[in-house]
């Protein structure tokens, strides 16, 4: 455990400390603090990866639910190979994930071109700045969906079959029994798997890294909370004050994580 | 629906449109990995010219996979042999820790166990970007940036594997069998190697597994703490290739030869965890389940 506290001591030491031409290293109390809270760079990252939040988090679990639903329920043909199959993108490195989207993207291979041709449809520039957030929220997707199925499909394993059978003796059908028996079941996998994702989102480094090469035009240093962090200390050598970056963004990332906790136990209680 | 049903899981009518609407979702997951199996076997014309998912002129898979070994002195076969390092012996590390520390947690009670257990939770919330920077520093303080070491450290701690792993201990792992272990005289280290451990065994693998993925594909922590190209694994390196290919790396001179590199070299990168996958399927499927449903 001292693994983890050492560095997290070490973050909230320097973040109180900045480098001056005259000086040296001086203690500056929360000047760092004062000056993340209001740099324009930082909040616009925060603001673009609290959108991919909103929008990514939940298509991805939706889909992952919907895809463990379907693998539980029995009408599937061949349930192993849909487990097996959607889950591999789980095992493949972000960043060869990010390079053959990327390259997919892309007009150089443009396999979307390609497809966009076949169909007589004009494809968008993926690369673009208006469509390259919804480009890496797909990557992402790609990669987590399987995991998350296979997450919340565990979960519905462990739903005793005599429940079905008694909820079809009382007539329920097949939606009545996602609804009042397989969701309910799902619930804690469910908030575990979102507030990982939450975690995840708030974390967004590899995949804009990798594309950066790709569409150097559309994606900043600042990109994302964490490639700014990044950039400011390993291309700006501010230390300090990447540091006070990574502080407030942890921050930020517990509190809206413990959030969506307390929240969907107290709605467990309330029932 | 049928009402009179027997008991147990029976089988039951397939759904077309259930299983089409599913393989949509399977082409989508595959669709990316086809396309990159078919453009390892293309040379650079074909590449860029033909259709994206079917073969080009001619079979180059070998002579491309020929191209990755030897390019620059086999650096690949080294970033490879440097990810299987970092992979086998930090994963194997993390697992073990984590195995004993979820044990010890489950099983002994001591003072600070709760606060422990806490800490456990909480460090699984906490972003490793809030770490780096720090992890950084204070690795160049020891003096240790630059090796192996600074990427294998952090890899051995895994808040999460010993959260999984204290579930797991604590239904696997009867009370009543300790207590007959310490009956019958035998030392506490013992009874851990010789009995807990094999009970352990599938959450062992599980956490193993996870923790090989993590290590692995690990990208951000090798990025930051290496920067001589002979300490890096797979991923830094492809991505160096790929700024490479596309002139991004500040040479100017785009090269359009550095593409087969880095498609058949991330081909190359992704068999072995998919290959491990799915021949360890039935460990980490039945590891998963205890872990993700009990709170």
């Amino acid at each position: 455990m001292i693994g983890i506290a050492a560095p997290l001591g070490y973050a909230a030491y320097l973040s109180f400390f900045q480098d001056r031409m005259i000086g040296g290293n001086v203690f500056v109390g929360f000047d760092n603090y004062r000056r993340a809270l209001g740099d324009e760079l930082f909040r616009a990252g925060l603001w673009r990866v609290l959108l991919f939040l909103l929008v990514q988090v939940p298509v991805m679990l939706g889909l992952a639910l919907v895809a463990a639903l379907a693998v539980d329920s029995g009408r599937l043909r061949k349930p192993g190979l849909f487990r097996i199959g959607i889950f591999v993108p789980y095992a493949v490195p972000a960043v060869v994930a990010s390079l053959m989207w990327g390259y997919l993207y892309g007009d150089r291979f443009g396999l979307v071109g390609q497809i966009g041709d076949l169909l007589h449809v004009d494809m968008p520039d993926f690369l673009g700045s208006s469509w390259m957030l919804a480009s890496i929220g797909n990557v992402v997707t790609w990669e987590y969906v399987g995991y998350n199925m296979l997450i919340l499909y565990a979960a519905l394993r462990t739903v005793p079959h005599e429940l079905y059978e008694a909820a079809e003796m009382d007539g329920a059908g097949e939606f009545r029994k996602a609804w009042s028996i397989k969701l309910p079941a799902v619930r804690s996998a469910l908030v575990l798997a979102t507030v990982f994702s939450i975690i995840g989102t708030f974390q967004l480094f590899n995949e804009p890294n990798v594309m950066q090469s790709l569409a150097p035009g559309v994606i900043s240093t600042s990109y994302t909370p964490n490639m700014y962090a990044y950039n400011l200390a390993f291309n700006g050598q501010q230390f300090n004050y990447s540091a006070a970056v990574a502080v407030v963004l942890g921050g930020v990332t517990a509190i809206v994580a413990y959030a969506v906790q307390i929240r969907s136990m107290r709605k467990e209680q309330g029932k | 629906m049928s009402v009179n049903t027997p008991a147990r899981r029976r089988p039951r009518r397939a759904s077309n449109a259930l299983t089409i609407a599913m393989g949509l979702m399977l082409l989508y997951a595959l669709l990316p990995l086809i396309w990159l199996f078919m453009s390892s076997t293309k040379d650079s014309a074909s590449l860029t010219s033909g259709f994206g998912l079917w073969f080009g002129h001619g079979f180059h898979l070998f002579d491309n996979i020929g191209d990755v070994l030897s390019y620059d002195d086999g650096i690949y076969l080294r970033w490879f042999g440097n990810t299987l390092l970092y992979a086998v012996v930090g994963a194997g590390g993390a697992a073990f820790l984590s195995t004993a520390a979820g044990y010890g947690l489950a099983k002994y009670r001591f003072r600070g166990r709760t606060a422990l257990s806490a800490v456990v939770l909480g460090a699984i919330a906490i972003p490793g970007t809030a770490l780096a920077v720090p992890t950084y520093l204070l690795f160049s303080k020891v003096g240790i940036v630059d090796t192996p070491w600074a990427v294998l450290l952090p890899s051995l701690v895994s808040p999460f594997g010993v959260y999984l792993m204290r579930v797991y201990a604590a239904e696997a792992v009867p009370d009543s069998m300790l207590e007959a272990a310490r009956i019958d005289g035998s030392g506490e280290v013992r009874t851990f190697f010789t009995i807990s451990l094999r009970l352990l065994a599938p959450g062992f693998v599980t956490v193993l597994l996870f923790a090989l993925v993590a290590t692995w594909n690990n990208y951000f922590l090798p990025l930051i703490v290496l920067s001589n190209p002979k300490w890096f694994p797979l991923t830094v390196g492809l991505n160096q290739w790929n700024s490479l290919a596309t002139g991004a790396a500040g040479s100017g001179a785009t090269t359009t030869n550095f593409y087969p590199l880095v498609i058949t070299g991330s081909l190359l990168a992704i068999v072995p965890l998919v290959v491990a996958f799915l021949f360890l399927q039935r460990f980490w499927q039945s590891g998963l389940a205890a872990g993700s449903v009990k709170e």
